[in-house]
Order: C-alpha cells, then sequence, then structure tokens
C-alpha cells in the first residue's frame, strides 16, 4: 500500500535572495495524528532544510508557532493535517506583521506595548513586604477568578493577526496587551491602575476598537479579550463621570 | 564585529535565567539577557504540576521533612548543604513570586494552596491550577520589564564562550534577525539554558532544549556532572510525548495495567502513585515487560485513570490535563483513562557548579537545569525544579553581580581576536557544508540511539553499543551539508550548531553510564542491579578531550550546618 500523502502550500520569503515572497508546495506523508507543524518540520528535516519558522513546546503553552493555516490565525500545534485532508494546507506568515523570513515575522511592537502597560504588580510596599512562610498577600478564590482569564495570554499574536483595526491603525495597544493590562488592574494585589491608565485610555489604547470580537474567536486560550476592552471602556467612563461629577474624591 | 558589553551576562531567558537577571539587576550592576527565544517561549512555560516548600505548618511540614524527602528521592546523591540551603529559601522566593503577581491557587481564606506530589511526604507544593510553570514564567518575565538595568538581546544564538586569560570573559553569539555576530563582554556569565532532553526521541521537552548551555561549558573546559542521570517522568503521551503532570496522581489519579490492577502495590504499595518518579518509571517498564501493558499505535503504555476524579475537580485542578488529552489523543479523561509511559523529562546532570552556582572556569557560573548545583543527586523530586530555579538562580545571579562589581575589564584586543576566531571557524566548519547527510537525519538518528540504548534500563552492553553509534554519528556529521546560506534567520544553520552541541553532549551521558557499575537513582543497570555506596557515592564529573570525555569522580557532600544530616541508607518508602 502506498502512503497517504497531503500538499503543503507555504510563503517563502529570503531577504537578499527573493524579492517578493513566492508559494512553494511541499508534498508529505499524512498522519491523522500529524499537526501542521509536524509536516513543516517533516518539510526541514528532509526535504528543504532552507525553510524557517518558529517552534518549541509542540503543547500549545509557548505560543511561538502561530501561523496563517487555510487563511486563519492558528497555533500550528494545534491545527490538524486532518482537518484539511485531502485538500492541501495553506501556510503563511501571521497576518498584520511585517514578515522577516518565511513563516517568521517581527513582534517587536508588540513586546514593547507589553511594557508599555506596566504589566507586573505595582504597589509602594512591593520591596519592602516580608517573604517566607505566612507572608503571601491574601487573595481569595474568587478575587483570584477576577483575573485569571485575562492571564492565561501566552502572547501567542493569532489575535492581532486576526484584528482588523490593528490591520489598518497599528498604533492601537491590541487585544493582548489591553488585556494584559486589565488582568493586573483587576488583581487585588495591585495598585497601579492608575499608572496604566494614561496608556491604555489614550486614543491609541481602547477606543480604536470597533468592537469586531475577531481577537476573542481566534484566541486559543479563551482569554477574551474583547470582553477586557468592552470592561477596560465602562470602568475608563466611569473615571471620567467620577472625576467630573466629584472632582475632589478618589484621587 | 560589534561588541556589547555588561558587568553580567546571562544566557537563557527561563525561571532561572530571569531570577538571576532580576537578583543582579538589584545589586546595581548592568545585565544582559541573551537567548535564542523570547524569554516567555522558554520551555519553564511547559512545567504544570507545581512548586515546593514549606509554606504551611498546618500539614505537619517542617524544613527538615523536605529535606529530607530531596536526600532519600535523590537516592543519597545530592549535596546535603545545598538541599539544605534549597529548603531553607524555598519558601523565600515562592512568597516572592506570589508578591511579583503569580497567580497562586488558593484557599477559601485567601491562603496558598498545596497539593501531593511525588516523593513528598506531605502536601507541599504550591501551584498555579495546572500551569504552574507558564504562570511562574509569565509573571517573572513581565515583572522583569521593569528594571532598566537588565537589557534583552531576544534571539541571538550563543556559538561559544570567550575565555581569555583563564576567565570566561562572555559570549559570541549570533544575531538570528541579522545573521551578524557579536561579541558579549561580561565580568561574570552564567549559564541558564536548561536541559537537553531533546537528546532522546521521545521527550516532554520542546524543540529547543538542546543543551546549548551544556556544550558551552563544556567545550570551555568546565566539567559537566552526573550525567547519566536523565529522568523519566511516568505519564508522558504516546505519539509526541507530551507531559501529563504528576498532579494528576498527587489529585488522587490510579496507575493501572493491561488487567485494571494498580501495579503500583507491587512496587512501592506505601506510597502507590506518589512514589519517587524513577521508582514509577521502572515499574511501568516491568509491567509492560510481563506483558501487562496495554497495546497501542505507538507500543505499550500503562493506564492514567482519572475518572473517579469527577469533571468538577478536574475542570478545577487539572483542566490542561483534559485539555491536552482531548486534543492530542482524543481521549476525554472524564470518561477514559489516559494511555502514558515512561518519557524523559529532565537532566539531573548539568554544569558542575558549587552552591554559588560557580563552576571551576573562573567567571562562569550556571543555575537552573542546566546546573548540577548538587541539589537533585540521582533523581529529582517532581515540583522541586521551579523552586531550584528561584532558589539558585537568585544566589547566582547575587553572587555573580557581587563578582563582578570587583573584576577588571577583560582586554578588549585579545576578545576581539577570538570572536573574529570564531565567526571564521564557523564560516569555514558550515559555510561551504555541502556534503551527503542532512542536519535532520543526524539528530533524529541520535535521538533513536539515546532511545533505544539509555533508556529507563541499561546494561554495560547497550551503553558500549551507544558510545559506538555515537561515534559513527559524529563521523558522519563531518559530512553534514548545510543547505541554507542566507543570514536572516538561518535556522539550519542554527539546527546544525545545535546537533553538534548534542553529540557531544550525548557521549556525557554514555561514558559515565558506563563506568557507573551500580544502580541508582535513575541509573538502573540490568548488569548491577544494586547501589553501592562503597564505589559509587559520587558525582561524576566528564571533561571533554579529543578523545572523547573523560570522567573524574567527587565526593558527596554529606554535611548539614543547621538541620539534621541524613547518613547514606537503604532507601526504603
Amino acid at each position: 500500500m502506498t502512503e497517504s500523502t497531503i500538499k503543503l502550500a507555504v510563503t517563502r520569503y529570503r531577504p537578499g535572495q527573493d524579492r517578493e515572497p513566492t508559494v512553494q508546495t511541499y508534498t508529505v506523508p499524512y498522519h491523522d495524528d500529524w499537526v501542521v507543524l509536524d509536516a513543516l518540520q517533516y518539510v526541514k528535516d528532509n526535504i528543504d532544510g532552507t525553510l524557517s519558522f518558529r517552534w518549541s513546546c509542540h503543547m500549545g503553552v509557548c505560543g511561538s508557532c502561530g501561523m496563517m493555516v487555510d487563511g486563519t490565525p492558528k497555533l500550528t500545534c494545534a491545527a490538524f493535517l486532518r482537518e484539511s485532508y485531502p485538500r492541501e494546507v495553506r501556510v503563511e506568515p501571521l497576518a498584520n506583521f511585517p514578515v522577516v523570513r518565511d513563516l517568521i515575522v517581527d513582534i517587536d511592537d508588540f513586546m514593547h506595548k507589553l511594557s508599555e502597560v506596566k504589566p507586573y504588580i505595582i504597589r509602594e510596599d512591593l520591596d519592602s513586604l516580608p517573604l517566607g512562610l505566612g507572608h503571601e498577600l491574601r487573595q481569595t478564590p474568587a478575587e483570584l477568578e477576577d483575573f485569571k482569564q485575562f492571564g492565561m495570554c501566552i502572547n501567542c499574536m493569532l489575535c492581532y493577526s486576526a484584528c482588523p483595526v490593528y490591520a489598518m491603525e497599528p498604533k492601537f495597544l491590541g487585544p493582548a496587551a489591553i488585556a494584559l493590562a486589565h488582568r493586573y488592574n483587576m488583581d487585588s494585589r495591585d495598585q497601579g491602575r492608575n499608572q496604566r491608565m494614561p496608556v491604555i485610555g489614550s486614543s491609541e489604547g481602547i477606543w480604536e476598537c470597533t468592537f469586531v470580537g475577531e481577537c476573542s474567536v481566534v484566541c486559543p486560550k479563551h482569554v477574551d479579550p474583547a470582553a477586557a476592552i468592552q470592561r477596560t471602556k465602562l470602568a475608563t467612563t466611569n473615571d471620567w463621570f467620577k472625576s467630573m461629577l466629584m472632582p475632589w474624591g478618589n484621587r | 564585529m560589534d561588541v556589547i558589553k555588561h558587568d553580567v551576562l546571562i544566557v537563557g531567558g527561563g525561571l532561572a535565567g530571569l531570577r538571576a537577571a532580576i537578583a543582579a539587576a538589584v545589586e546595581g550592576v548592568s545585565v544582559g539577557l541573551v537567548s535564542k527565544v523570547y524569554p516567555m517561549r522558554s520551555h519553564t512555560v511547559s512545567a504544570e504540576g507545581g512548586a515546593a516548600a514549606v509554606v504551611r505548618t498546618d500539614t505537619g511540614d517542617s524544613l527538615q521533612l523536605h529535606f529530607e524527602d530531596t536526600i532519600k528521592g535523590s537516592d543519597f546523591l545530592a549535596d546535603q548543604n545545598v538541599a539544605e540551603y534549597f529548603v531553607q529559601e524555598a519558601a523565600n522566593e515562592l512568597i516572592q513570586m506570589e508578591h511579583w503577581g503569580c497567580p497562586w491557587s488558593r484557599e477559601p481564606d485567601g491562603s496558598v494552596a498545596v497539593r501531593a506530589f511525588g516523593g513528598m511526604s506531605v502536601h507541599r507544593t504550591m501551584f498555579a491550577s495546572d500551569k504552574s510553570g507558564f504562570h511562574m514564567l509569565h509573571a517573572i518575565f513581565q515583572t522583569s520589564l521593569k528594571y532598566d538595568k537588565i537589557v534583552r538581546y531576544d534571539e541571538n544564538f550563543v556559538t561559544s564562550l570567550l575565555v581569555d586569560d583563564g576567565r570566561c570573559q562572555g559570549v559570541v553569539a549570533m544575531d538570528q534577525r541579522s545573521g551578524e555576530f557579536r561579541l558579549f563582554t561580561a565580568k561574570a556569565t552564567i549559564l541558564a539554558t536548561g536541559g537537553c532532553g531533546r537528546l532522546w526521541a521521545f521527550t516532554t521537552n520542546g524543540f529547543i532544549n538542546t543543551g546549548d548551555g551544556h556544550g558551552l561549558a563544556y567545550r570551555a573546559g568546565a566539567p559537566l556532572s552526573d550525567m547519566e542521570f536523565p529522568q523519566y517522568h511516568p505519564t508522558g503521551l504516546p505519539g509526541t510525548g507530551i507531559l501529563i503532570t504528576e498532579a494528576a496522581r498527587g489529585e488522587g489519579g490510579y496507575l493501572v495495567n493491561k488487567n485494571g490492577d494498580r501495579f503500583l502495590s507491587d512496587y512501592i504499595p506505601s506510597r502507590m502513585e506518589l512514589g519517587p518518579r524513577d521508582i514509577i518509571s521502572r515499574a511501568e517498564i516491568t509491567e509492560m515487560e510481563a506483558g501487562r501493558g496495554v497495546p497501542g499505535r505507538y507500543g505499550d503504555t500503562v493506564m492514567l485513570d482519572l475518572r473517579h476524579l469527577g469533571d468538577e475537580l478536574i475542570n478545577r485542578k487539572l483542566p490542561f490535563v483534559r485539555e491536552l488529552a482531548e486534543r492530542y489523543i482524543g481521549i476525554d479523561p472524564v470518561h477514559n483513562p489516559i494511555p502514558v509511559r515512561p518519557v524523559v523529562h529532565y537532566m539531573m546532570g548539568g554544569v558542575r557548579t558549587d552552591i554559588d552556582g560557580q563552576s571551576p572556569l573562573p567567571g562562569l557560573f550556571a543555575c537552573g537545569e542546566a546546573a548540577q548545583e548538587g541539589l537533585n543527586g540521582a533523581n529529582r523530586l517532581g515540583s522541586n525544579s521551579l523552586t531550584e530555579c528561584l532558589v539558585f538562580g537568585a544566589r547566582t545571579g547575587r553572587v555573580a553581580a557581587r563578582l563582578a562589581a570587583q573584576t577588571p575589564e577583560a582586554s578588549a584586543a585579545a576578545i576581539e581576536a577570538l570572536g573574529a576566531d570564531e565567526e571564521a571557524r564557523i564560516a569555514a566548519r558550515f559555510g561551504e557544508a555541502t556534503g551527503d547527510e542532512r542536519v535532520g537525519q543526524i539528530r533524529s538518528d541520535l535521538q533513536l540511539t539515546m532511545e533505544r540504548l539509555v533508556g529507563v534500563y541499561r546494561t554495560g552492553d547497550s551503553l558500549k553499543q551507544a558510545a559506538e553509534e555515537l561515534r559513527t554519528l559524529k563521523e558522519r556529521f563531518t559530512r553534514v551539508r548545510v543547505d541554507d546560506h542566507t543570514r536572516v534567520f538561518n535556522m539550519e544553520l542554527q539546527a546544525a550548531l545545535e546537533v553538534d552541541f548534542m553529540l557531544e553532549i550525548a557521549e556525557t551521558v554514555v561514558a559515565p553510564s558506563i563506568l557507573r557499575e551500580e544502580s541508582r537513582g535513575s541509573q538502573a543497570r540490568r548488569d548491577f542491579t544494586d547501589r553501592d555506596d562503597e564505589k559509587f557515592l559520587v558525582h561524576s564529573l566528564a571533561y571533554r578531550t579529543e578523545n572523547g570525555p573523560q570522567i573524574e569522580w567527587q565526593p558527596v557532600i554529606l554535611t548539614t550546618e543547621s538541620l539534621t544530616a541524613l547518613p547514606p541508607a537503604e532507601r526504603k518508602y
């Protein structure tokens, strides 16, 4: 019996060699438990060593291997060939990012935005808190639930790739950065909300979002960035009303 | 060639590297953090079950008990002064992570929750659901962003250490984005590059876990120690090797054979599923060899049965286990048992360091899984390693920073010459490499050799066969070809450099395994089934020579300062 095969149509782009991206098609063995990433690594190890892409954990948690698979942003370690078979699988670099080479995109913009939203616990006494047995800051399971979902982000960039606003306006902070800012704002241990709001509440912050919700659809970890953006908009509006009604209070 | 100067240079951006970076930054020195991936991609992210420390006493826990569990788990090969310091600092570090925002799971009163883990006498493993490593890594990475003293160089692959005047003075690295080589000089260099599980075919380790730090140190003349002890985790998913956390058993899961029997009653009845990993992995292999395994597409397995835990507990405490089993093997553990088998998971061995993380090569430090600082001996206890990254990452970062503050700058001319030599070496070796061997094929054959011959059970003959096959692989590697001659993200060149390291590191695993004619911890020899303290209560040290590793031995430290030392005795559970 001949082995079943499947075709991969992969975007290639090598700066200094290719003037523009091209599509290269590879035929690889088909296994019903292979993911797209397995097929790409098969290509690299057996057919064409020059194909470049990122990956590490192969279990959907390191966030390295996001690509467009048949036009949709996906983790290639979680996208099975059987979802396309017997059709060919189209593999492209993540949309909305500059392509560095082949399937590798430039995520510097996100790394910069992540820093800008101050994604860490802020409180005046942080460095003087006692450590060790019994010195945890108390946080009830309900308080943990308030933010935990927004902290599940693996920085895989699928949400930016799906976001029509980010496609048009690269200054938009974008779904993952806002979700992470919201994660810290909602953490009962944090007191840094006022330091984050100037960035999040700016015109390039939450207000660009037109609530399309594609970010939440493609998120592999069910972070629901759209909900984070919506809640931050509400909270910011409440702040504004409070500052108008009670200019002397709550500063 | 560009030269970038820092006081302390750290290679690796996982939990140990980031903890070292913050500790050094707090000391006020300038810190460079070089990693071949973005820090949040580091393999810490895949750790699931949790991190151990004495953070509660209502469980009957104490420092002495955590210490004794660790020593006994190590099959008495841990350095006892190091384990003592580890248990003393563990709670400080885990509570520090709490203050840095790690979303630890909680008790109703808001205190941190703990769960049971293998080889631990009481519940002492803090956890963030079953994504503890992911949450710890993101919390510490995001926290590191507020330290201006830390400058990151993401996606830079270190190809060699700069050794001049008898000291490590930094590294040479290839910037993947540009393909340019750069020199990073430092007064102290810390390797925090993680493990080398990718030496084997069936592993929980990510694609990046190729042991680069081991290779860098070894080539620079520092010894690798206790490399004969890779840890086999008892519950990997067949096919992919994806980890199913020990917490699944900590929360009450059963391991059963094809007859539905909880077979561990024949091996470790006092602990059952909560025994140490080495003992349970051996029991699984023995069951399969006796015909009591469950045949499957990828060979025999045993079954991990969580059905009796119920969907509420599974969803609350083991949601990732459910997600992984459903996605990758189509089994919902709420309704069906999960097939599992032993899988390479962690390297107990590493760059030999003292308790400060200092290697015998001046200026070179190591911490985390890349180091053999003395904590884990012949078998690490589950949930000690995340804590290990923090405790020894912090200490190493502090010591390195203080050393850097008193060390003069290196000679720039000598360093630049070394950098030029290294770029020329790589260009000569791989730039025009047009042989008949593919990088991926040699890597794959190496992994299959290690899998077949350097497994849970070994014999002198299987190990000698492995040594022979490694020689052949190295010979084949001289004929490797690299088709990619471009500069930007030349991942084929990076893979060739990784495999070049891997072929050498594999020898440092096999050579001491042959010489260690005893069974201890994760090394189970069929031809030497007993532990032999007379001859082998010693760490192995592998030094590089032109003819392969030269093995020396170093006594285990059996003394402590304040806790009561545990003299070597029969390891009974």
